[in-house]
């Protein structure tokens, strides 16, 4: 029986598409290179302590502001150089993709649960709490997200968890608007028709009907999200609002080579390329994922 | 825009202001940090402390504390700065002049150069190079204001050092203005060599400003112009014999600027709102790089001046943006 009811577009492309949407998925240079990308920050990331060619933490005021490779008093073993406390930037990088990673992952996550969460049932219930959740996202996005932000940090004081509350807090609107317009968009379909048809029950429609084909935006959304995340935490550890400074950050190195600018370009250099190739990785994935599982835009 | 709907207008933005001042006051009361601790030398005693406490009109109770600032603040009252000692409100006209200064050049900066890449990429639509504008477009699109920022210093501060990595003015040539709004005074006192030094540090901020903005403008207007060549006027004004430039310019940008407008306004609050980043990568001495002071010192009287600020120039933005939309578009009049 339930066959009727999910002959719906998730059905239909698992009968005929599916091969062909993980075919797409596959097949796009851009959303491979973007994803082997992350990958490899992952295992980076997981991996750091044995990866890593020094301990990040250790100071030798006699190796300060090493070049790297090819320059003059380059010190073998120190690939990138060294900052101005003799610390390994390319040490620092990798443990640096620690944190970036996490606020990527946990705040794009929890973001996108409540957001989607709110979403699902301002658009599958309507109603008063369609009014209620609608006018909050509209107040909320009144409010310009750097006034918030430089209000939540005042408020939460600095650090990595308010970091990701203060990214949660601010975009979970983005999941919800479009979570709300698609999950709209899907109940008008005729499965959904069939399924209420057929007397299930309202929230079982909603999480195993409606939610399986909502899913390929919410993960392009996400996807772009963690970019944000990415730089909104290099930010704000590069005005020393976020994790205390001696853990390696992307953000926190990039103020330190700011400052020695004249004395070591490399120190700034190495983590902004690191930052932006993430950042662009994670637009170009959440692009690339959204061309291939949106049925319209394929054809 | 009619009368009627302008008063509403203001209304609305009136009310969005009072709403903004009440959330800021109540965020910043329950900051778990004491600001009065920050102040305190360590020996002091429990009577200093709440002699200053008393001082800043901490020891009273919210609604009162309320009360008291909401009604100080309309007589122009922001209090004193915890950190800078200094009266909130003469801060901000010290340093608001430069932020807008700022701001304002990457918005000409942005929309020029995002208008002339639409209608230069419109004329040669089918050009072999109509792809790679559009590549790197996207991949302009990706790169953020403070990405942008960096690189430039690495670019313009390193590699070649052509301009200054930070400040607003060398401070030899600093004294003798009578505005903080360096750049229109001195080019209105035709004081060249003081133009060409401010025009010098803003640059790079202007640049990393107007770039995200630049590359925003030009997709949305491209698209806008390529739905308007293919519309009935334009092929009646093609046979006609009127030249490609003029169809673009004077038929197609002039039905696809309507939208184009209204973006523009929404993302120029957030470029007002990058200045704050900016600003402190170039040490530029404007509301944004003291937003960030503000917050690490927790200076609660400057942090609800700086964010009322910030406020009355994202409502003002959006008025002006509504104004412009209805001025470029007679439809919306009714």
């Amino acid at each position: 029986m339930s066959e009727i009811a999910t002959s719906a577009p998730r059905a239909a492309a698992k009968q005929k598409g599916h091969r062909t949407v993980m075919g797409a998925i596959l097949t796009d240079p851009k959303v491979i290179i973007a994803g082997g990308f992350i990958l490899l920050l992952v295992i980076l990331a997981i991996f750091a302590p044995y990866i890593a060619p020094k301990d990040p933490l250790e100071q030798d005021l006699m190796l300060g502001t090493l070049p790297p490779v090819n320059g003059s008093g380059y010190e073998p073993g120190y690939y990138l150089g060294t900052d101005d406390l003799g610390r390994d930037v390319l040490s620092r990088l990798i443990y640096g993709t620690r944190i970036a990673l996490t606020v990527a992952f946990v705040a794009a996550g929890l973001a996108a649960l409540f957001g989607t969460v709110l979403g699902l049932i301002a658009g599958w219930y309507g109603g008063w709490p369609d009014a209620v959740i609608s006018r909050l996202v509209e107040i909320w996005m009144a409010f310009p997200p750097v006034l918030l932000s430089i209000l939540l940090v005042a408020v939460l004081g600095s650090g990595v968890h308010s970091v990701i509350a203060a990214i949660v807090i601010i975009d979970w609107t983005r999941f919800c608007r479009v979570i709300r317009a698609e999950t709209m968009g899907q109940a008008k379909l005729d499965y959904v028709t069939a399924a209420r048809t057929m007397g299930y029950p309202k929230l079982r429609i909603l999480i195993r009907e409606i939610l399986p084909n909502v899913a390929p935006v919410l993960v392009a959304l996400i996807s772009l999200e963690m970019g944000i995340a990415v730089i909104v935490e290099a930010i704000l550890s590069f005005v020393g609002l976020s994790v205390s400074s001696d853990t390696p950050t992307w953000g926190g190195m990039i103020a330190q080579g700011r400052q020695i600018i004249y004395q070591g370009w490399w120190v700034l250099t190495f983590p902004l390329i690191a930052l932006f190739a993430t950042v662009l990785a994670f637009n170009q994935l959440g692009d690339g994922l959204r061309r291939a599982l949106d049925p319209v835009l394929q054809r | 825009m009619t009368a009627l709907s302008l008063m509403n207008r203001l209304l609305m933005a009136a009310i969005t202001l009072v709403g903004v001042a009440v959330i800021v006051f109540v965020l910043l009361r329950v900051v778990p940090g004491d600001p009065i601790a920050m102040m305190i030398s360590p020996g002091a005693s429990e009577a200093d402390i709440q002699a200053l406490r008393a001082h800043y009109g901490l020891d009273a109770s919210l609604p009162v504390q309320f009360a008291v600032w909401i009604k100080a603040v309309l007589m122009g009252d922001f209090g004193t700065s915890i950190s800078l000692h200094r009266d909130v409100l003469s801060l901000l006209a010290e340093r608001l002049p430069a932020t807008l200064e700022l701001a304002a050049a990457a918005l000409v900066f942005a929309v020029v150069l995002g208008l002339g890449i639409a209608v230069i990429a419109t004329l040669m639509a089918r050009s072999r190079l109509a792809p790679v504008v559009d590549t790197l477009n996207g991949l302009f699109l990706a790169v953020p204001d403070f990405i942008w920022a960096l690189a430039l210093v690495l670019l313009f501060g390193v590699l070649f050092p052509v301009f200054p990595l930070s400040g607003r003015i060398n401070p030899d040539v600093s004294q003798g203005f009578h505005t903080q709004f360096y750049l229109l005074e001195s080019l209105f006192t035709l004081r060249f060599a003081n133009l060409l030094d401010v025009s010098l540090h803003m640059i790079m901020p202007v640049l990393a400003l107007g770039l995200p903005l630049a590359s925003i403008i030009t997709k949305v207007l491209k698209q806008a112009l390529a739905e308007a060549m293919v519309q009935d006027y334009i092929l009646l004004a093609r046979l006609k014999g009127m030249s490609r430039l003029r169809l673009v310019m004077q038929e197609a940008l002039r039905n696809a600027i309507g939208p184009t407008i209204a973006l523009t306004g929404v993302q120029f609050t957030f470029l007002i709102g990058g200045t704050v980043i900016v600003e402190r990568i170039f040490a530029y001495p404007g509301i944004g790089n003291m937003a960030i002071d503000a917050v690490i010192n927790r200076d609660l009287p400057l942090i609800q001046g700086l964010v009322l600020v910030f406020g009355a120039l994202f409502i003002l933005v959006n008025l002006a943006t509504d104004a412009l939309v209805a001025w470029f578009n007679p439809r919306m009049e009714a």
